[in-house]
């Protein structure tokens, strides 16, 4: 029997008809569904009331899997079968994994994305993903009593197209209908409702068990955009325990603890931990498997003595998020915290001090990227009425462009465009009689191809064949509401056409993605050089190729001390081309006109008389 | 005869009404459709209308429009929680016959 929620004036839904959506927070460490019950966003706990389900699957011997609580318990018994941390992975070869050597698994090199060999088979880490998506959609299915219409994801601001493909893809796997791919630190804003707030600018801080990341967004107009991320992928909560369990080793003098020893020394010190955050003493009292009892205090002054330095350490990805979006603190208008570690006090004294304004914590930190996924599939679902004021948009986090001549980046779509969107522009061809064209994708920020990252390549055949610059190709990009791309091109003139569905190959590391946004910044100046650099050289080119075309054709008209020079003005610029010196190019390539003016002029003459020879004054239309 | 809450389901619904932000009560009714012939109404009321019923129980303000007191006099709201699901079900007397799933009936 199904239980009835209560709807928004007007919005009651025909029975059988309600259209069910949830919100997913797939995490590195833990995962969370929720889901708007009663106009609330809730999220939804297992049968024993949790909400958060570790993001760890093990694939057992007997062709079972298992997920959460269950399979963090295999780690130390079954470590190769038992995956943690599987976002870390997701769209991503093998050569972007870090710390290969000394991680567990068993990696396979696969094109497109790292496979891991289990007792199961070999498994990627889409499939992994679609095992705690599966867990989270039978839990919201037997919570809200029907099959769900349709889900939100959310993933990190930094995630690029193939990590959002890769995301969609296990959601796929996992029978889930995907509403939107929605980033992370935009769905905690919306918990917080900022996205009904007053335009401006907001901080996100986010501090998970593993992961540190700083978003700025900026509301104008209900629609976010990322401002700047920045981060550290080895900063979190885990290593706020590590510090308090080495203090716990130092102070008790045991040393080296059996691993068993140390793994109850470590949940001993996440406990103490989360203590602290509520008492200013906590006791540490541990048993260990040798019969020696370990019995101390800590204060909560000590813990924040002992982890000053990693309070300290997220304070310059907070600077530098801001230079890059060229901000001060005080522009921010708001600060929200997102991860469990962000309910230390010393956290949210930091962060405090650093803005100048108390950030917002009444939600639960955990939840709040669940929570506001919850909303905004509620929305897209169609559960509102007044929808209008709930549009909420998101943009791409890195510009999309082509590979233009000469190695330089043209960008189609500039970063924090919102989605959905589709741009294009003319191309055209760069040689008489170029009956095909290849079209290379790149993402990135920088002037250069070979800064960027590539995307996809593709070509166009068939063009027909007409002098350099008169075919017209328009190539259109366009990206859904996932931030997903594909590129078409066509030639006007005859039809022709060729497109791709951009599935990269494989990814970015944390830091690359994060690093290549500084970077554009970073570079401005090289930038500039490299693409004067290189537009002068493109020029070069064509200029040689049409003196040697010319040479070839007209040679006679040349006398042998004027050869001479256009041949000597020629070699200089060959030379100037092979340099780094763009302004010595420029000027060998004006050097090499003035040269060639006169022939020009006479070769100019010579086809006028061709083109009259033979014919009468009248027949001749001026 | 009245509409009622039961004391569980008027402390869900003042509270979620707390939540929101604004809501002057919880409107009940029917409509004519769904599988049985009539499907029960459950929303939050911003603003009643002039010939609109309204109840209180447990401090909740209850509407039901005219049209839909017939089929619902005598019923109790009740906030139930069956395993990991939990929403509000309908104790209606007048009802002669409902479809498996309870979200239409017939009187």
């Amino acid at each position: 029997m199904a239980l009835l929620q209560i709807a928004e004036p007007g919005m009651s839904t025909e029975p059988h008809r309600h259209r069910l959506a949830a919100g997913i927070d797939l995490g590195t460490t833990n995962s969370l569904v929720a889901t708007v019950r009663n106009g609330i966003a809730v999220c939804l706990a297992d049968e024993e009331g949790r909400a958060m389900l570790p993001s760890v699957v093990h694939y057992k011997a007997d062709g079972t899997v298992e997920v959460g609580r269950g399979a963090m318990a295999a780690q130390a018994v079954d470590p190769r079968n038992t995956i943690v941390s599987v976002k870390r992975f997701m769209g991503r070869g093998l050569k972007d994994v870090t710390h290969v050597e000394s991680s567990p698994y068993d990696f396979v090199d696969a094109p497109g994305m790292v496979r891991l060999r289990t007792v199961q088979g070999i498994k990627s880490p889409v499939e992994v993903s679609a095992e705690i998506l599966k867990v989270l959609r039978a839990r919201a299915e037997a919570a809200l009593g029907g099959e769900l219409t349709g889900v939100v994801i959310t993933v990190p601001a930094y995630f690029d197209d193939a990590q959002r493909q890769a995301t969609k893809d296990a959601a796929t796997l996992a029978g889930l209908n995907v509403l939107r791919l929605l980033n992370e630190p935009t769905a905690a804003a919306v918990a917080y409702g900022l996205d009904n707030a007053s335009e401006g600018i907001y901080a996100v801080y986010d501090l998970g068990g593993g992961t540190f990341d700083l978003s700025i967004l900026k509301l104008s107009r209900g629609v976010f955009e990322v401002l700047s991320t920045n981060g550290d992928a080895a900063l979190g909560g885990d290593d706020f325990d590590h510090r308090l369990f080495c203090w716990i080793l130092d102070q008790s003098h045991i040393e080296p603890p059996s691993s068993e020893d140390a793994r109850r020394l470590q949940m001993k010190a996440r406990e103490v931990k989360e203590l602290l955050t509520g008492s200013d003493e906590a006791p540490i009292r541990v048993s260990l498997a040798s019969g020696e009892e370990v019995n101390l205090a800590v204060s909560r002054r000590q813990f924040e003595d002992m982890t000053a330095h990693l309070v300290k350490k997220t304070l310059a990805p907070m600077r530098k998020a801001l230079r890059d979006a060229g901000l001060a603190p005080e522009d921010v208008k708001g600060v929200v915290m997102v991860g469990g570690a962000t309910r230390m006090p010393q956290i949210q004294r930091s962060v405090a001090e650093f803005f100048g304004q108390e950030p917002l914590t009444n939600l639960d930190p955990d939840k709040v990227v669940a929570l506001g996924a919850a909303i905004q599939a509620n929305v897209l679902a169609g559960n509102r009425k007044d929808e209008d004021d709930w549009l909420l948009l998101d943009v791409i986090p890195l510009s999309l462009g082509l590979e233009t001549m000469g190695g330089l980046t043209e960008k189609i779509i500039p970063r924090n465009s919102t989605l959905p969107i589709a741009r294009a522009q003319e191309f055209t061809t760069f040689k008489d009689g170029q009956t095909a064209m290849a079209f290379h994708v790149v993402q990135g920020e920088r002037e250069l191809v070979s800064d960027c990252r590539s995307l996809a390549r593709f070509e166009l055949r068939g063009i027909p064949p007409m002098v350099a610059g008169a075919a017209r190709i328009r190539v259109t990009f366009q990206v859904d509401a996932d931030g997903l791309l594909s590129v078409s091109a066509r030639e006007m003139s005859s039809g022709v056409e060729a497109s791709v569905l951009v599935k990269p190959s494989y990814g970015l590391t944390d830091d690359e993605i994060a690093g290549m946004l500084r970077e554009g910044v970073d570079h401005a100046g090289d930038d500039m050089l490299a693409r004067a650099l290189r537009e002068q050289q493109v020029e070069a080119d064509r200029l040689m190729e049409a003196t040697e075309y010319a040479l070839a054709q007209d040679g006679d008209l040349l006398d042998e001390s004027e050869r001479t020079a256009i041949d000597q003005a020629f070699a200089a610029l060959r030379e100037a081309c092979d340099g780094t010196d763009h302004r010595r190019i420029k000027q060998c390539i004006d050097a090499l006109a003035r040269a060639t003016d006169e022939f020009a002029a006479r070769r100019m003459d010579r086809s006028v008389r061709s083109a009259l020879t033979g014919h009468k004054l009248d027949e001749i239309e001026l | 005869m009245a509409v009622t809450l039961s004391e569980s389901a008027a402390k869900h619904v003042a509270n979620f009404i707390a939540r929101r932000g604004k809501g002057y009560g919880i409107r009940l009714g029917v409509r004519t459709s769904g599988c049985s012939g009539m499907a029960y109404k459950l929303e939050f009321v911003d603003a009643t209308e002039d010939e609109d019923v309204v109840f209180e129980s447990h401090g909740v303000k209850v509407i039901v429009d005219p049209k839909s007191l017939p089929y619902i006099d005598g019923t109790e709201l009740d906030f139930v929680r069956e395993g990991l699901n939990e929403g509000f079900k309908f104790n209606n007397p007048n009802v002669k016959d409902s479809c498996g799933c309870g979200e239409s009936f017939n009187v």
